[in-house]
């Protein structure tokens, strides 16, 4: 399928991405200027040690007379005072640094989280779980392995090459720009490497992501792997999602230390250069020995930071692709969006529906292009407080009915109106307060039933849950279990049948006590009996309010007030069961003709 | 999660105090992996290591042999000689490229290939374990163990050879310093141990707080996992302020954690930089005295000096290693979690029981999910080679539970499950694969393609008998329409389906495989009954007979059935007819006459609300 296209990984550049990053993470940016300041501070620390070594040779040891001791003494016990201030900067630079960034990825990882739930049902399923959930965690832990790591390396190199220059610049302008030419064509070919590097970083993160969804799949699915014996098949593609994984990782990893190596070549240039360049200063007298060597020691503690760019650079660059993953999906809008204080609450009291001429396809292959319209030009009314059965085949389009009808998806053309309202511009928090959907597949968290329960109403009192269950008649059935509601459901619900998963699902709806109730299947695995009896006080206890029940089952259309037949994205027929029946070759009267055959 | 497990794995067990031992243990196993990357990354790390010692004394040389008669008063220097040492420097440049290349390449291909090894393995295991383990554990935190934990056990595999480098880079340095001169080779013999001593004791602090970092974040994915799994309910009930609160909460510890880790790297780190810049000035020291009595010269002096300034990052490596060492142990206990995990249920060796349809007996099944609470009673029965025999029984009556214990998906506490009289547990995964085919409640679709999910590549599944189960489930006309046929990928999870459809693909998949015995658990509830209808007729005059087990509350289906057998409260009631049940069993009778007993109810109801209305009429026109 189509909706399952990756978005495309966007090999955009170290910096685009960490600009837009710093731009969604303002707080990033709190006190950058202090931790700078220490950054430079803490660096002085390193140009001490190669001037001290300079002083002590030119005043100390090159003097008349040997070595004057007092003079080296005193030159190290300020150069130890030195240190020691800057390694404590040091501390709290890095103290700092962590602090905000920490705090700064924290809150990036919660938006990620909230903005994801916030994508429309269809965007969400367009990527696997797997991935998603490698959006709030592995790719926003790079980000933290690197500003933990490589992002003060980083930074304190930065200020180590800013510092040294200026000293090397001190003692020798010209020596200066000899370094700096020699380094000038290692520059140009890193950067020229950069893109592909990006690219082959976003890569290695997409990887991540199919191999994840593989794992999740094989997880998830483990007892159908295991009923099939087919553990050799599924462990074949998860390997393949993991070796591919693997060889993106190498390709990234060559590339970087090409790259990189190209710095190292610049250092034995600059290196000798200085040598060459330096002693003929030296014979023409512009510069002492004393001077030379000291700058020979800088020009090491300028390569340095080019030396360690090699391991840290490599992390930067995987750390900016995960990043501009967690950007990439926050940066994506829901095509779903809350209207939010621009929107209106939906009006008090029972809702009635309208869909006017109301059609949908589902998204296909490239983002924009949709296949084939499921549902075509659905007009209808459903008044208030009325009780609606939807039927029609397999396929037929009834899911994708009640979900433009709770706007989990907008129409492809035409409008919802709710009470007469259009749904899109409904406040989300008044119309998921007002009218809720039990999907077909309902979902259970892994904690106790009653838990589970004050999920849609989590200010629910024991007692009022006790009599929620009692009202719907489930009092005995969930009394009946081992622990009553403390029961622990398991993930997905799985430690519950499924018809029990069912009926919790259904007193979550109940408790959220919705003007527009829809049950799409929400009693498909429960025994007949358990139905009809649920069904009864379902009845009792939802009148006054719209329910749009879609069914396979008729005993559910047979009590409706209205009945709704759906054929092929087509609303083929409506009215009473009893009206439907009467006509003859009409779809419904085939369905219940089948119906009957097959409960008599 | 119902087992005390997780709570168990909640503490962290990583320790300081042993933490680098086993943190070696972990690292050893690494390098007996991957003994050839490692080598080579080794080789690369010394021959970089030898050189930057090497440029130290060159660098010397070149200034005491060439640059210091040029500086001297009257002095000057021969082309021929800045020359040679322009490329003495270059050419070890290059060499140290080539020990680049050979370190990074090496450690970071030796790093990946313990990550992908490690990842085989674990979700290797994740393929084997039974059932009743995966049950006890969350997805997401599977997930984080083959990926960040994997990770984090192989993290300072990609500065081990540098470290290595290193360390031997020590050595050679400080034999040098002895041939220089004693007294200087004494200062690094103070420098060099006391780094390592100050590593040790950071990574030991270090310890637990990584250990909580990697806990805390595999419960962030699991709890991520969980939120998206259940995205749909969390928006139709507009739970998303709920869902974020829970995630954030974790997330902040997670912060918490990780900006307790940052705090003892910042107080370390520091302090490591330093540490050589204090040798150097000891060495500055210590050869001025040296120098004033004579036992060395300048030249030896500034090559010393020199020395502790470029061995000053690499020791750092040494402290990446240890640093990431917890990180390291935390992950890997983790993974072995996994690898250790126990409780696998070995197959037999016994091939395929028969031709034909097969015979299913349980004989006193007990069965419980948990211990202590028993959701079978005793369970016998018998499906007879060739008999279609119906599971009807209350919702929560254990029928999913018998139908996963007739596929050994879980084995019952006592008592024994039979297909022609072998016990299950004596059949090989293919004999019991090729025998059993399960069509679970709950259609699970892979994310595959149409083709896919039918074959499961399994042998004779050609497109033939594709088209051929697809029609019987009733499942063609649908992929027909859909864009590309069979080779339609489906989406993860079967997105892209309906429902019904679905369970139609599952359906065809178990019929691809012409079991001997297929058991369909409620299999048919989200198919319309017109075509329920139609795919029991088919499969009734289907060629490859087999005995069929159908959890079924529909009377055609009953109907369809040789017999039925009735469960509650996981014991089996009665056995016997559909008729006979129905006149003898009120719990049955009320459960498959339910709708009818309901409409006849509501006609009743119906009627009497139209005798009021024309009551009411009455009224009126009396009125
Ligand atoms: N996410 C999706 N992407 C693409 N096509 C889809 C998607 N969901 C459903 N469809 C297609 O839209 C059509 C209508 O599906 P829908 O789920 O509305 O059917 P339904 O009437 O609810 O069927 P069922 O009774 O099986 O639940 C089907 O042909 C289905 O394959
Ligand atoms: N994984 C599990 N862990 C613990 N208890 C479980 C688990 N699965 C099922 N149960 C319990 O075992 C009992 C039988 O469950 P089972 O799924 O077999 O019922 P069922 O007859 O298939 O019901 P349904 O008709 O609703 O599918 C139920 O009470 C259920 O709560
Ligand atoms: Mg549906
Ligand atoms: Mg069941």
């Amino acid at each position: 399928m189509t909706a399952q296209a990756e978005p495309k990984a966007q090999p955009t550049g170290t910096f685009r991405t960490l600009r837009r990053g710093l731009a969604l993470s303002p707080e990033l940016r709190a006190g950058l200027a202090g931790t700078v300041a220490l950054a430079l501070v803490s660096m002085v620390g390193r140009a001490a040690v190669p001037v001290a070594i300079q002083q002590g040779i030119d005043k100390g040891l090159s003097v008349a007379g040997g070595p004057d001791m007092a003079v080296i003494l005193r030159i190290v016990a300020i150069t130890v005072g030195i240190l020691a201030i800057t390694t404590t900067c040091g501390y709290f630079m890095m103290r700092r640094l962590f602090t905000v960034s920490e705090t700064a990825l924290a809150n990036l990882r919660v938006r990620a989280f909230r903005h994801i739930h916030d994508l429309s049902m269809l965007h969400q399923q367009s990527e696997r779980r797997g991935t998603l959930v490698s959006r709030v965690t592995s790719d926003i832990d790079t980000i933290t392995q690197f500003l933990q790591w490589g992002g003060v390396i980083l930074l304190v190199n930065g200020g180590q090459l800013v510092v040294t220059t200026i000293v090397m610049s001190v003692y020798s302008w010209k020596l200066t720009l000899v370094v700096l030419a020699a380094f000038l064509p290692a520059v140009v070919v890193i950067r020229a490497f950069q893109k592909r590097l990006g690219g082959a970083y976003a890569e290695s993160r997409r990887r991540i992501g199919v191999m994840l969804g593989a794992v999740s799949e094989s997880v998830v699915g483990a007892s159908v792997i295991r009923a099939y014996g087919i553990s050799e098949r599924s462990g074949a593609k998860l390997s393949e999602t993991i070796d591919d994984y693997q060889r993106a990782q190498r390709r990234a990893m060559r590339l970087s230390v090409t790259s990189f190596s190209t710095g190292e070549i610049a250092a034995a240039l600059a290196l000798s250069a200085v040598v060459v360049v330096g002693t003929l200063l030296g014979v023409d007298g512009q510069i002492s020995l004393g001077e030379l060597t000291a700058y020979l020691f800088l020009v090491t503690l300028f390569i340095q930071p080019v030396q360690i760019a090699t391991e840290v650079l490599n992390e930067l660059q995987n750390a900016t692709a995960g990043w501009s993953r967690v950007l990439d999906v926050l940066q994506l809008q829901p095509d779903v969006a809350d209207p939010a204080h621009n929107g209106v609450d939906l009006p008090e009291g029972p809702l009635d529906v309208r869909f006017d001429q109301v059609s949908f396809a589902y998204p296909a292959g490239e983002p924009g292009k949709t296949g084939p319209r499921v549902l075509h030009e659905v007009h209808l009314d459903i008044p208030a407080k009325t009780r609606v059965a939807v039927v029609g085949e397999t396929g037929s389009g009834k899911t994708t009915f009640a979900k433009l009808l709770t706007r989990l998806m907008d129409p492809t053309d035409g409008a919802v109106h709710l009470s007469g309202t259009p749904l899109t511009s409904v406040r989300f928090g008044s119309l998921r307060s007002r009218v809720v959907m039990v999907p077909q597949d309902g979902f259970l968290f892994d904690a106790s039933i009653a838990d589970n329960v004050r999920f849609a109403r989590p200010d629910l009192t024991d007692e009022q849950l006790t009599a929620a269950f009692a009202e719907l008649g489930l009092l005995d059935w969930v009394q009946g279990l081992t622990n009553g509601l403390d029961t622990q459901v398991g993930e997905r619900g799985e430690a519950l049948s499924v018809g029990e998963r069912q009926l919790v699902a259904l007193v979550r709806a109940y408790v959220a006590d919705p003007d527009l109730l829809v049950l799409d299947e929400a009693t498909s695995a429960v025994d007949p009996a358990t139905e009809v009896r649920l069904q009864r006080t379902l009845d009792a206890v939802t009148r006054g309010r719209t329910t749009v029940a879609i069914a396979h089952r008729l005993s559910t259309a047979q009590a409706a007030d209205e009945v709704i037949v759906v054929d092929r994205g087509v609303v083929v027929q409506r009215g009473p069961h009893d009206e439907l029946v009467t006509h003859p070759d009409s779809i419904y009267a085939k369905l219940y003709a089948s119906w009957l055959e097959q409960t008599r | 999660m119902t087992t005390d497990e997780p709570a168990e794995a909640a503490k962290p067990q990583v320790t300081g105090r042993d933490v680098l031992a086993r943190g070696a243990r972990v690292m050893w196993r690494g390098i007996r992996d991957e003994p050839r990357r490692f080598t080579i990354a080794v080789v690369g790390s010394c021959l970089f290591g030898s050189l930057v010692i090497g440029q130290a004394f060159v660098v010397g040389e070149i200034i005491e042999d060439v640059v210091e008669p040029a500086l001297a008063p009257g002095g000057s220097v021969t082309a021929r000689a800045l020359v040679l040492s322009a490329v003495a420097l270059i050419a070890m440049g290059l060499g140290r490229v080539l020990g680049i290349f050979g370190r990074r390449l090496g450690a970071g291909f030796m790093q990946f290939a313990l990550q992908a090894r490690y990842r085989h393995e674990v979700t290797g295991r994740y393929l084997r374990l039974p059932l009743s383990w995966h049950q006890r554990h969350a997805t997401g935190t599977l997930l984080s163990n083959a990926n960040s934990d994997v990770e984090a056990a192989w993290m300072p595999v990609a500065p081990l050879p540098f470290a290595v480098g290193t360390v031997f880079m020590l050595i050679v340095a400080v034999t040098a310093l002895f041939l220089v001169d004693w007294a200087m080779a004494l200062v690094g013999l103070v420098v060099f141990p006391v780094l390592f001593v100050m590593n040790v004791v950071f990574s030991r602090r270090m310890a637990p707080r990584t250990a909580r970092a990697q806990h805390l974040r595999a419960e962030v994915s699991a709890i991520a996992h969980e939120s998206f799994d259940g995205a749909l309910v969390v928006k139709t009930m507009g739970r998303e302020d709920l869902e974020t609160r829970r995630f954030e909460a974790r997330a902040q510890e997670l912060r918490d954690a990780l900006v307790s880790v940052g705090r003892l790297r910042g107080l370390f780190d520091p302090l490591m930089e330093s540490l050589p810049f204090l040798g150097t000035l000891a060495a500055l020291v210590v050869g001025a005295w040296r120098l004033q009595a004579g036992a060395i010269d300048l030249g030896q002096l500034i090559q010393v000096t020199f020395l502790f300034t470029v061995l000053a990052f690499p020791v750092r490596a040494i402290g990446w290693v240890l640093g990431d060492l917890p990180r390291a142990v935390a992950g890997w206990d983790r993974v072995e979690r996994v690898l250790q995990a126990t409780g696998e249920m070995p197959y037999g060796t016994g091939g395929a029981t028969g031709t034909g349809p097969a015979q299913l007996s349980f004989q006193q099944v007990h069965f419980g999910y948990d211990t202590g609470q028993p959701v079978l009673h005793n369970v016998s029965f018998t499906i007879p080679a060739g008999r279609t025999v119906a599971l009807v029984g209350p919702t929560g009556s254990g029928k999913s539970t018998i139908a996963t214990l007739a596929t050994r998906l879980l084995d019952p506490q006592h008592g024994t499950v039979a297909l022609d009289g072998v016990d299950v547990r004596e059949l090989s995964a293919a004999a019991l694969a090729s025998t059993v085919a399960l069509v679970p409640q709950i259609a699970f679709v892979f994310d595959d393609t149409v083709r896919g999910n039918v074959a499961l590549d399994r042998p004779g599944t050609d497109d033939d008998r594709v088209w051929q189960s697809l029609t019987t489930a009733q499942a063609d006309t649908f992929v027909t329409r859909l864009p590309e046929g069979l080779d339609t990928a489906l989406g993860e999870r079967g997105t892209s389906l309906s429902g019904g459809q679905r369970q139609r693909v599952t359906l065809a998949r178990a019929l691809a495989g012409q079991p001997r015995l297929l058991i369909l658990d409620d299999a048919t509830s989200a198919v319309d009954p017109r075509v329920e209808a139609r795919i029991l007729a088919s499969l009734r005059g289907a060629s490859h007979a087999a005995s069929i087990l159908v959890v079924a509350y529909r009377r055609a289906t009953i109907a369809l059935a040789d017999e039925v057998i009735y469960v509650e409260q996981g014991r089996v009631v009665a056995h016997g007819t559909h008729d006979e049940l129905l006149s003898t069993v009120t719990g049955y009778a009320d459960l498959v006459t339910a709708y009818e007993k309901a409409e006849a109810e509501r006609e009743r109801d119906t009627g009497y609300d139209s005798d009021d209305a024309a009551s009411v009429r009455e009224e009126e026109v009396a009125a």
